[in-house]
């Protein structure tokens, strides 16, 4: 099958609409630059300290790959008005069959250079730059089709298999088995195409035949592929009509989730998948996602979540909400079951938390099931970052770093106590307050919570200051912690700001 | 052969980790075999309850077992990290709001360890106890409560019935240990009410047991 690979490359640096230098951070690292930061020294993989320090004008634009895919709807808008089948692969990159359209419009190389200039156009539209301009590319596979759209070359029907054969096993994307066959003393392609198909089945699996195929220039395609049973596509009703992305997109969780049972559930495994909505005007809008590997539940959603947000957030935005969601997959080859990891790996009780998770979600709403991670900070609230169920667990704040003033371990087991003042004395029943210097006026005896019973002091420990961002007119704020054991058995942790005494947290 | 025959053939004639989840040496003493699967667990209210909690969830935690806090806000999760809770097999719902029972019952479905903080908002009536425990047993989950007694008696109870933070002078030094002691008491084979001294946490933050012979040779 002739492909035909649309790729844009630094996407995530076009879809930030900066211009000039650009690098796009993820976890502190630089995953994209634009050509002018490159050409400065700006590395994929540096840390964002070492970019800037060799490019000092350089703007910082975090990842965003909801970002990324709603910008490139309008592209490929642009493209589907040349071949209405057009598969997205990935934010950037999409793809589709060649041999319909490259009659219509002249041949390939024509049809290419107008895909290209109607792209282009379309992204000067969305960024208001010509970035590097996008790069089109021709070649039996999607593959082959995508190796080729990096070079900008038209590969002649039936000479991919050369095309392919002194790129490096680097290429396929798949960096552990490419690792595995450099010890191995395979490098290129065309030396993996040479290994006979059944050895390399028997040594390396399923994923080692798919690769063997794609390396000989074949159809990445399996031979068993073949087009589902209709009853697998699932469908929502939208109920009152979505028209925000927010929304959307918690549908859009559940329908992936229904979806890829139905699959699991008949063995199959879905490559492509196409997404179709129709508004309550009647406007029906349709798009195809193709995953390189097979479609999790996850990777499903989060393309459905792209491309309606594509839809809902872009230039040609329906008129009205969207009534109807469904999803077909397109294209499915069997499952041939997965080796669990020996050591560690996702386990079976790993994935029947995330569904009963998920289900609690549905419940009573996305934000109501929470996983915690450690972060840094100084108050016992600060020390963690709850994060939606489903959300990427990172920390907000910087965990590995000091934190001077901060408490010091244990940590509390309650935290957000029940914000309330309270009241601390002395033995002569004047109240406690703490000076400047962080010092007590008196020793504290007695200690009364805003409810419940007095309680007598046992122990105190002395009161530590802790100024937080005293540059900062609003975030400031200036407070002195001290730690005190009751008699019960119990401890609080109290913080005197201005002379009010309020419970922390309670080391219960 | 039915597929569902032959796995039943080929399973192991019991594995001890199916039966009961693995609680942290510290417990081990007043639960020697464990948390039993499939059973009612309730934690006392009073001071050190939160601590005693999050140690029984460490254990089965660090061996790869998910739990749940239900209606718990304000539980820290530095401390729950320093019991030995992995953060990352931690469900926190903070409000589960009015159809609780559902929540938790869904929970139960694929959580080894769900614990709920009752009072408040979160009342039961005594069917839904009924109904919750026996969905706990039919999916060998296990159901921890606090807060408030569960209305139709746990299995196992557990209590802080005396403890004391050590390290605070009057003006100097900081918060470092709590002893506690800790007593189980219930129904059928834990009848026998044991009980056990314990760091919760010692110095290090972790719950240790306490070996009273050490103790008297460095008081």
């Amino acid at each position: 099958m002739r492909s035909m690979v649309v790729w844009y490359p630094d996407w995530p640096v076009v879809a930030s609409g900066v211009v000039g230098p650009v690098a796009v951070i993820q976890a502190n690292q630089v995953v994209v630059a634009s050509a002018e930061a490159r050409s400065e020294g700006v590395r994929v993989g540096q840390r964002r300290r070492q970019a800037e320090a060799v490019c000092p004008g350089l703007a910082i634009v975090g990842r965003d790959e909801d970002r990324d895919a709603r910008a490139f709807e309008p592209l490929v808008a642009a493209v589907a008005r040349f071949c209405p089948t057009v598969e997205v692969m990935r934010p950037g990159l999409c793809a589709f069959s060649a041999r319909g359209p490259a009659r219509y419009f002249g041949g390939e190389e024509s049809l290419a250079r107008q895909v290209a200039e109607a792209v282009d156009a379309a992204t000067a539209v969305v960024s208001g730059t010509m970035g590097e301009g996008c790069r089109v590319g021709v070649a039996d596979g999607p593959f082959a089709g995508t190796l080729a759209a990096r070079r900008g070359r038209i590969v002649p029907p039936g000479a991919t298999a050369e095309f392919l054969a002194p790129l490096s096993v680097r290429e396929l994307g798949r960096p552990e088995f490419a690792d595995l066959l450099g010890r191995l003393g395979v490098r290129t392609l065309g030396q993996l195409a040479a290994l006979p198909a059944p050895q390399v089945l028997s040594r390396f699996g399923w994923e080692g035949a798919a690769v063997h195929r794609l390396a000989r220039g074949l159809d990445e395609r399996p031979l068993d592929a073949r087009r589902p049973p209709e009853d697998l596509s699932v469908e929502a009703e939208l109920d009152p009509p979505v028209d925000r992305v927010d929304t959307a997109a918690f549908v859009a969780k559940a329908l992936a989730d229904r979806l890829y049972a139905g699959l699991v559930k008949g063995g199959w495994r879905c490559t492509l998948v196409r997404i179709e909505a129709e508004s309550e005007h009647g406007e029906s809008l349709c798009r195809t996602w193709r995953h390189d590997g097979t479609f999790s539940a996850a990777t499903l959603a989060e393309r459905v979540r792209w491309q309606l947000d594509g839809w809902l957030t872009g230039p040609s935005r329906p008129t009205a909400g969207l009534t109807k969601l469904r999803l077909v997959p397109e294209e499915m080859v069997a499952d041939h079951g997965t080796q669990l990891g020996f050591w560690g790996g996702m386990a079976e009780a790993d994935r029947q938390a995330a569904r009963v998770l998920a289900r609690v979600q549905s419940m009573i709403g996305p934000d109501g099931v929470v996983t915690a991670v450690l972060d840094g900070g100084r108050s016992p609230t600060e020390r963690a970052t709850l994060i939606p169920w489903g959300d990427q667990r990172a920390p907000r704040r910087r965990p590995e770093l000091p934190w001077p003033g901060r408490i010091p371990p244990p940590a509390p087991a309650l935290t957000s106590a029940p914000a309330g003042s309270v009241a601390l004395e002395d033995s002569g029943g004047r109240p406690v307050v703490v000076n400047g210097r962080a010092e007590p006026s008196g020793a504290p005896a007695r200690f009364r919570p805003d409810r419940g019973p007095e309680l007598t002091v046992s122990g105190w420990s002395a009161p530590w200051p802790c100024q937080e961002r005293w540059w900062d007119p609003d975030g400031h704020r200036r407070r002195a912690w001290m730690q005190v054991a009751v008699e019960d058995g119990r401890a609080f942790l109290l913080a005197a700001e201005g002379s009010r005494w309020s419970v922390e947290a309670i080391y219960d | 052969m039915e597929v569902a025959e032959l796995l039943e053939r080929a399973r192991p004639v019991a594995l001890a980790g199916q039966r009961a989840l693995p609680v942290i040496p510290a417990l081990t003493s007043i639960l020697p075999g464990g948390l039993c699967r499939g059973g009612t667990l309730a934690v006392g209210s009073g001071p050190g309850a939160t601590s005693l909690l999050l140690a029984l969830l460490a254990g089965a935690s660090a061996e790869g077992s998910w739990a749940a806090l239900v209606g718990m806000p304000e539980v820290g999760p530095e401390a729950a990290a320093s019991m030995g809770v992995d953060l990352g097999r931690l469900a926190l719902v903070p409000d589960p709001g009015e159809q609780w029972p559902a929540v938790v019952s869904a929970l139960l479905d694929g959580i080894d360890l769900v614990a709920v903080r009752l009072g408040g908002r979160l009342r039961l009536r005594p069917a839904e106890a009924r109904r919750l425990a026996a969905r706990a047993r039919h999916q060998s989950s296990v159901l921890m409560v606090t807060g408030a007694p569960w209305p139709e008696g746990c299995d196992l109870s557990l209590d802080v019935v005396a403890g004391g933070w050590e390290g605070l002078g009057n003006g100097y030094g900081s918060l470092a240990r709590r002893r506690v002691e800790v007593a189980v008491s219930g129904r059928r084979a834990a009848s026998r009410r044991r009980q056990a001294t314990l760091w919760l946490p010692d110095d290090s933050g972790r719950p240790e047991p306490i070996d009273d012979t050490l103790v008297a040779l460095h008081p």
